[in-house]
This record gives C-alpha cells, structure tokens and sequence, in this order.
C-alpha cells in the first residue's frame, strides 16, 4: 500500500475543493448574504490544508488498483465532510450528521434531502448544494486527472476506481485527454442546458442550479415543490436532457468527433436506454390519463418522472406518491436500472442488466443444449469472460448490502415501503422514494444511525460497491 | 505523435513503454486479452483486443490518423499484412519486424514494394551489435556516429590501471591522446563529468573519439586493442547464425554448439566455414572437450535466459575469454550485472532503440534531425547524433556562450568527414553533425539541449 500517494492525491482533491467553494462566496457576495462567511473560512482551511500536503511530491509514484480504490472511496468521504462544514458553520443545517447526508447527497447526485423547507437556505448555501451534483456527476478526481499531470498509467485506476459501469474503457490512448474529453462533453451539456432553460424564462440563478442538477442526474430542487413551479416548457427541456445526461457519453465522443458517427447509433445499450424509456412512458402514459386533463398533459408528466427516475436525478412535476399502483410499480422498478454506464447517473446500469438478461438466456441454453458452448455478446463483440464474471459478483453485492440496509433502518419501525424505497432512492442515487420519502417527504424522519447507513448506501451506490467495501478490508492497510 | 503497435510480447512491450515515456498516443492491438490487460495497467496507453491485420480492428485503433504503426507480432507474414493493410486504409508510416532469413535477403525489394518505411530484424541487430564488440573485446559496447568516423565505447577501468586516480584533465594530458570521456557510471551513480572529475579503477566510462584515437588511447592505457581470433558460440538460433556469418567475414573461426541435431545440419549446410557441434552445453564435459578453457571469445545465445547467464558464468571461471550474454527476457539487471559478466545483450532493447530513433526523427522539425540515437550505461544516458540545418539556433555561436541544460555534453563535431573534438571557442556550424551526450532523456531537436 502507497499511503503516500494516497495523501498526496486526497491533498490536491482538498485543494481542488477549495477552488470550487470560492463559487458559493461569489453568489453570496452577489446576494449580500453573510452565510457566505462560512465557505470562505473552510474553503481557506481546505486549501493550506492541500497545499501543505501536496508541497512535496512521493517519490514513489507506483500505485496499483487497491490504492486506486481507496483512494477515491476516501477521497469522497473527506471531500464530503468538508463540504459539510459551511453547512453547519452558518447554520442553515446546525446538526452536522444532517449536514453530511446533505452534502454527501449532493456529491454522490442522489438528491435525498433531509430539509422540510429548501426555501429557508440562503442562496450561496441552495448554489453549494446542487454544484456538488455538479462535481460529484463526472466525478471529482476524473477532474483531477484531466487538470493535473499525474504521471504514468496508473491512473487508469482511478478513472476506473471512480467512473461508473462494468467495463471503464479509454476514448484516447492518454487517460489525461480522455479526461478532459469528458468534461468537455459535460461542461458544453450544462452550458447549452443553462441557455436553454434562460430563453425558457427561467431566472439566472434557478437556471444554474437546476442545470447543475441535471447534468450531474442529482436533484437537488431550490423550490420546495421541485420542479413542479415551472412552466410546461422549462419542465420538457429538463426532461431532455435528464434523459440526455443518462447515455454514455462515450456516444457523444463518438458523435462529436469519430469520424464513424453511425456506431453512435449502433450501441446496444443506448438503444435498450432509450427502449426501456419509450415503454414505461408508454404505458405510465395510459395508466395515469385519467387523472390528468389531456393525454398530452399526463404524457408530459410521465416522461418527465420516467426520465427522471431512471436517470436516477430525482426531480418531480407532481407527487408522484399518488399514481396508481402500476405507474409507481413501474417507477420503483426503473430506479434499479438507472442510467446507462459511462454516463452521470447510478443505478445498476443498463448495460449490466443487459450482460445480466443475456447471462440468463445463456444459462437457460445450457439447460436445453448442456453441450453448448456460448459467448455474450455486446455491441456484436464477445465480452470478457471475467467482465460477465464481475457483472454476477456486483449484483450479488448489491443485493447483500440491500438486506442489511434494509435490516438496520427496520429499527427505525417505519412502514416497510418507506423503508424499501428510502434506501432504493439513495443506494441507486436517485433522491425521492416512495411513502414518508415521496416527493414531498424528506429523510427528516429516520434516526442518525440510519441516516448513517443511508449515507454509506449513497456512497457505495455512486462508486459502485466495492471502492467503498474495500475501505473494511483489513488486508487492504497492509503495507505489503 | 500517434502510433499504434502491433503485437504486445517482449520487443512489443518495450517499445510501448520507451514511446509511451516520450509521450506519444499509443493504440496497442493484440489478440491475448491478458497482455493488453497488463499493458493499460501499466501504461497510459489505449489496448485493442483483436487481430492487428484485420482492417475494422485497425480502424477500432484509429489508423485514419494515426502517423505511424509499428507491427512486431512473432509472425512475419501477418506483420507484413499489417503494414500493409495500415499503408492502405490510413497512408500512415510503417515499420514491420521481420525476422526470417529469406526474407531478410529480399528486405530491400519487400520495402520498397510494401512501401515499408523500415523494417527491423532484431535477430540482425543483435548480432551486428555483437559481431562489432567481438571487434574490440576490451569495450563492453560499441556504438558508431558520423558513418563510422566516431565510435562510442563503453568499458571499465580495471584494477591498476593508469586511469585510476587520473582527473579528466590529465587524460589528454599525460596521456596524449584525443578522446573524450562524456559519462561516467560509479555504483549506483551516472556522471556525465568535466575536467576536474577523477577516474577510479572499476568505473564504467564512455569515451568518443575517431577509431584511430581510440586504438592509441587503449594502447597508452595498455589496453588489448587487436579483434578476436576464434568464437564459441552456444545455441544454434538465427542470431548464431547471422553472427557467424559476420564473424566468418571478418576471419573470427566460428564454433557453434547446438544440441537439436537436425538444426546442426542446417547451420552446417549455411554456414560450410563453421564448425558445427552437436551437444548439449549445458554437459561440462562437452564444454571442456571443445575447447571453451582456450577460445578468445564466448557468447551464449541459447534461448534460455538463465544457462546463457550460467553458461557465461562458466566460462568465466575456466577461461579468459571476452563474453557475450543474450538476455530476452528476465528483467533482474541490478542482479545480473554484479556477475560481471561483461557485455549483456538484450535484442528487445536493440529493437526499440532503432524505432525510437526513427520516430523521433520522424517527428523532428526541419531544423535538425536525430541520426543516430544509441542508449549506453543500462540504457540511463543517451547517445545523439543531430544534424544541423539552416534553422537550427545553435549555429555561429561559441560553445561556451550556449546556455546548456545540465549533465549534457557536446561530445564531438563532425564537419564533412573531419572529426572536432570541440572547446568553449568552437562554433556549429551548418551542414554539421553534433554528437550529444545526455542523461536527459527524449531529446527531439538540437533545439532541445538549451534551457529554455
């Protein structure tokens, strides 16, 4: 284990934190509010403290794959924790636990929120909030690899270690330029989405907030009632380009500067993505109808909760909580599929459950055929055996750490659906559930102990499972 | 610069690493999963898993705009069709590996039909290498500049030497003679030194001077200079074989021993001037009875890494013997170079040097160009050779008044034939070529030695 390397790297995320929350100070300059006091003394704090630690570089810059887990497992919860401070300092959320499950909420873009009244936070405090979706969507040290020039090939593991789906995979030889492709790719979505949402008729600020949460697929709203206030217009851009911001952006590379524009098209989990979408909509669409004024009308809110959901951002029109059982069925059900990989969103992502349907089948021709011998196929090119193998192995997680989530909040002796969706909401980075977490609940109700579990739900939702499992390995901290 | 490689074994994943640390784009194809797998963990490069001739995979890599694609799988042919296939569907550069005798007799007419822009025969190379330190046994390497007007030789000062205690100063002092010691290796430490640096016996150096110089310098110092008279090589392989046909050419008697009988009598229907052994050198007896106890030079080229290391052991115990070690694979050089065994030879590294050298100056501006390029002391300090046209910022002015980076030396001049071992007073000029020695490394441009 290279702890050097580690601290070095957690040094410069502080640093780079720091830079972030100079934004909030300047919105609170803007708006005149001394809540932003707090972000500048720990935003001073996070950065002597980067900068002491980053004044000298490791001399032995070798670090595999366990040290590029840990690092970003560690480098999230430190990132959350001091992001948590201001939060408490100027007392728009005094208790520190609520504090975290904000902040962590907001870098992991789940969205859960503990507040009852969002309206009552000041501006730099609502801005802080939904730019941590922001940063948390393509993932902090995917940012640091674009800006800072670590050297060698091992940073693959900590684009690997961060970036979401079963197989992370370079666009360009270099892991710096593959990282500054992503941004690029984001930065231009966000800005293009701001744009958009100002010639809507959305105010400067309610833009940038809502688009933050909307690139990152978070959902953090700065309106009690979400996004339900804003005209017909504004709601179907946002639904767009939730939708959007859920396909692997590998698609956009593809798009924007592959010379072969077609395969953009041609990618098998894209086009599931999009299936699946066009057919909850379909039938949410017919099975709320009644409800709303207009077929029009009940497909603009479908499309907008279905894009929504599984994007896993986490915004609503309408309290969703009140649909009839099939619509709200087929929402939890989505919310386990999430996005797909290589995009801003959590879930499992399409393409494993992909990878898992045809495993499926596969086993199923073993039964009728014992003989066969069967590659899985995607994109037409055989997939690695040992990427099917972890594809198993990460459901099988995901399930275990599911029950004993499940079995910790039971203390909590809240209704069984509250508790099913409270963590299906945080461990898929998703943000409302159902019940008490609707819409127009919050996670107010649960004791520490299971905002606790909640919080590491978020947590190994977002890196996917294993970075943050790792952290409880003893074998990990062995020096050799 | 972006280049895509070809196959990923030993000289495949050399060449990846050394292009990789000079920054270029790098799209690796090969059809083990494993070895890419490795590869991208290792290096900061793209890895394709499939077969490097097939036209969708190349294009997977980006062959469009990819500048060059180097193919060194183990197959010939399929390398071949590489290129050629790379040459077709993205007109970038090619450079192919192409190992096989016959045809390496036909190289030239492949690349020019193939349209290669060079084709590389490690075997070949490694030989050559080999063929040019059986030349001078006292040198562990040989590397020649300016068409063979300047040789770069690296040895170690034995124990009594004149060299011992003897600052750079005095060497062309009291010795007279006109070389240039440009790097110095002690232990652990590389030292590219000045006039006041004091030699010690078992220091590894580097001099460059004219052959001539060199034959006075080994002379003075009481040196053997004379070339080797007979050979014993063990392991019939293709670089036996072409060294001893370049051995055989300079008059050097050949003995091969090879124990698979029927590759016996191929070398033996070769190469008619050799002797040809068949046995097993890994029997003592068989050694002894041949011979290794008188022979003037010993190179051990079996495929196995460890009995060439212990075969060369051997016959360092039993004889005086110059002797050359081929290494393919192990990668334990700290270890293997406390055995003293002399010249080690590792045909990967050989390759790579060529193709490193080629892609720099491939990639150069119109102001200079790369030459030659060779790797001495384990590959830590670098050997150029630029050429100076018109644009380079170096001509006309004082050596002493250029602000050079550090541990950087202008070894010498080479000014249409006439060798300049240059002084603070010297200028390059144009149409010159410049011998630079440097630990710094992945110079591109004579542009580069300045601080900026």
């Amino acid at each position: 284990m290279n702890y050097a390397i580690i601290g070095y790297i957690l040094g410069w995320v502080l640093t780079l934190e720091s830079m972030f929350m100079v934004l909030p100070c300047i919105v609170a300059v803007i708006y005149r509010e001394s809540a932003g006091f707090a972000f500048l003394i720990v935003a001073a704090a996070c950065f002597v403290a980067g900068m002491l630690i980053v004044r000298k570089r490791p001399r032995n810059q070798v670090y595999f794959a366990r040290e590029g887990f840990v690092t970003v497992a560690l480098c999230w919860i430190v990132m959350s924790i001091f992001g948590a401070l201001p939060f408490v300092i100027n007392g728009d959320i005094p208790s520190f636990t609520d504090a975290l499950f904000e902040t962590i909420s907001g870098f992991t873009t789940t969205g859960a929120s503990i507040l009852s009244d969002v309206e009552a936070l000041s501006y730099c405090s609502l801005f802080w909030r939904s730019f941590t979706h922001w940063i948390g969507g393509m993932g902090v040290l995917v940012f640091l690899l674009a800006v800072l020039p670590l050297a060698g090939g091992y940073n693959m593991h900590l684009m690997r270690a961060e970036s979401p789906g079963p197989s992370v995979g370079k666009l360009v030889p270099k892991v710096r330029e593959t990282a500054k492709i992503l941004y690029l790719i984001y930065v231009g979505m966000t800005v293009v989405e701001i744009v958009l949402l100002l010639f809507a008729g959305m105010p400067l600020f309610d833009a940038l907030t809502t688009s933050f949460g909307t690139a990152g697929t978070g959902g953090f709203g700065i309106k009690n009632s979400s996004m339900g206030g804003y005209s017909n217009l504004i709601q179907s851009i946002v639904t767009v380009f939730m939708i959007l911001f859920g396909v692997n952006f590998n698609a956009y590379y593809i798009l924007l500067l592959s010379k072969n524009k077609k395969s953009a098209f041609r990618m098998e989990e894209v086009r599931w993505y999009l299936g699946i979408i066009g057919v909850c909509i379909l039938i949410i669409t017919f099975n709320i109808k009644d409800s709303f004024s207009s077929l029009y009308a009940a497909f603009h809110h479908a499309a907008f909760q279905v894009g929504s959901v599984i994007t896993t951002t986490g915004y609503s029109t309408t309290d969703f909580d009140l649909w009839p059982q099939l619509s709200k069925t087929i929402l939890v059900l989505i919310m386990f599929i999430g996005a797909c990989a290589g995009s801003t969103g959590g879930g499992i992502k399409v393409s494993r459950i992909i990878i898992l349907l045809k495993t499926v089948k596969q086993e199923m021709s073993y039964f009728i055929h014992p003989r066969s011998v069967k590659t899985i196929r995607m994109d037409g090119k055989a997939m690695d055996k040992d990427t099917v193998r972890s594809v198993s192995a990460f459901l099988v997680t995901y399930v275990i750490i599911f029950g004993f989530s499940m079995l910790i909040l039971a203390f909590d002796n809240l209704d069984m659906v509250t508790n099913f969706t409270a963590i299906t909401a945080t461990f898929n980075n998703i943000g409302p559930g159902l019940g008490m977490v609707g819409p127009t609940g919050n996670f107010g109700v649960f004791t520490p102990v299971a905002k606790y579990v909640l919080m590491f739900d978020m947590l190994a939702g977002r890196l996917e499972l294993y970075p943050l499992l790792l952290l409880f390995a003893p074998s990990v901290w062995k020096k050799n | 610069m972006k280049i895509i490689i070809v196959g990923c074994g030993k000289v495949g994943m050399t060449i990846v690493e050394q292009l990789n640390l000079e920054g270029h784009d790098i799209a690796v194809i090969d059809t083990n999963s494993v070895v890419i797998h490795d590869i991208t963990n290792n290096c900061d490069v793209m890895g394709i898993v499939g077969n490097g001739a097939s036209y969708t995979v190349q294009m997977e890599a980006g062959i469009e705009e990819a500048d060059m694609l180097i193919a060194v799988t183990g197959s010939d042919e399929l390398n071949l069709l590489c290129c050629l296939i790379a040459k077709k569907a993205g007109n970038c550069s090619t450079i192919a590996r192409v190992r096989n005798p016959t045809y390496n007799n036909e190289i030239d007419f492949i690349k020019e039909e193939l349209g290669l822009s060079m084709a590389i025969n490690p075997e070949y190379a490694a030989a050559t290498e080999i063929a040019r330190i059986l030349r001078f046994p006292s040198a562990i390497k040989i590397d020649t500049f300016a068409k063979g007007r300047v040789e770069l030789l690296e040895f170690r000062i034995r124990s009594g030497s004149v060299l011992h205690n003897c600052s750079l100063m005095d060497v062309s002092k009291k010795i007279k003679a006109n070389v240039l010691v440009c790097a110095v290796q002690r232990g652990d430490e590389i030292v590219i030194p000045n006039g006041s640096f004091v030699l010690r016996e078992h220091d590894m150096i580097s001099i460059v001077a004219s052959p001539h110089a060199s034959k006075e310098f080994f002379k003075k110092i009481g040196v053997e200079t004379h070339q080797v008279k007979n050979a014993m090589i063990v392991g019939g392989g293709t670089i036996a074989y072409y060294l001893a046909k370049q051995l055989l050419n300079m008059g050097i008697d050949v003995k091969i021993i090879e124990s698979n009988k029927n590759r016996c009598e191929q070398l033996s229907d070769l190469l008619p001037k050799a002797v040809i052994i068949n046995g097993d050198a890994t029997n003592q007896e068989v050694m002894i009875e041949e011979g290794v106890t008188h022979c003037e030079a010993f190179v051990s080229l079996t495929g196995i890494d460890e009995a060439n290391i212990f075969l060369s052991l051997f016959a360092k115990n039993r004889s005086k013997a110059k002797i050359v070690t081929k290494i393919n694979r192990i990668s334990f050089d700290d270890i293997i170079n406390t055995f003293n065994l002399g010249s080690l030879i590792y045909p990967k590294f050989i390759t790579a040097e060529y193709i490193v050298r080629y892609v720099r100056a491939m990639q150069n501006t119109i102001g200079s160009n790369v030459e030659t390029l060779y790797r001495i002391i384990e590959n830590k300090v670098e050997a150029l050779e630029f050429h100076i046209n018109e644009e380079a910022p170096v001509i006309g002015i004082p050596l002493e008044k250029l602000d050079l980076k550090e541990n950087l030396l202008i070894a010498c001049i080479n000014r249409s034939g006439e060798i300049i071992s240059p002084n603070g007073k010297t200028q390059i000029e144009m149409g010159d070529t410049v011998v630079i020695v440097t630990t710094q490394k992945a110079l591109h441009d004579i542009k580069d030695i300045l601080k900026n």
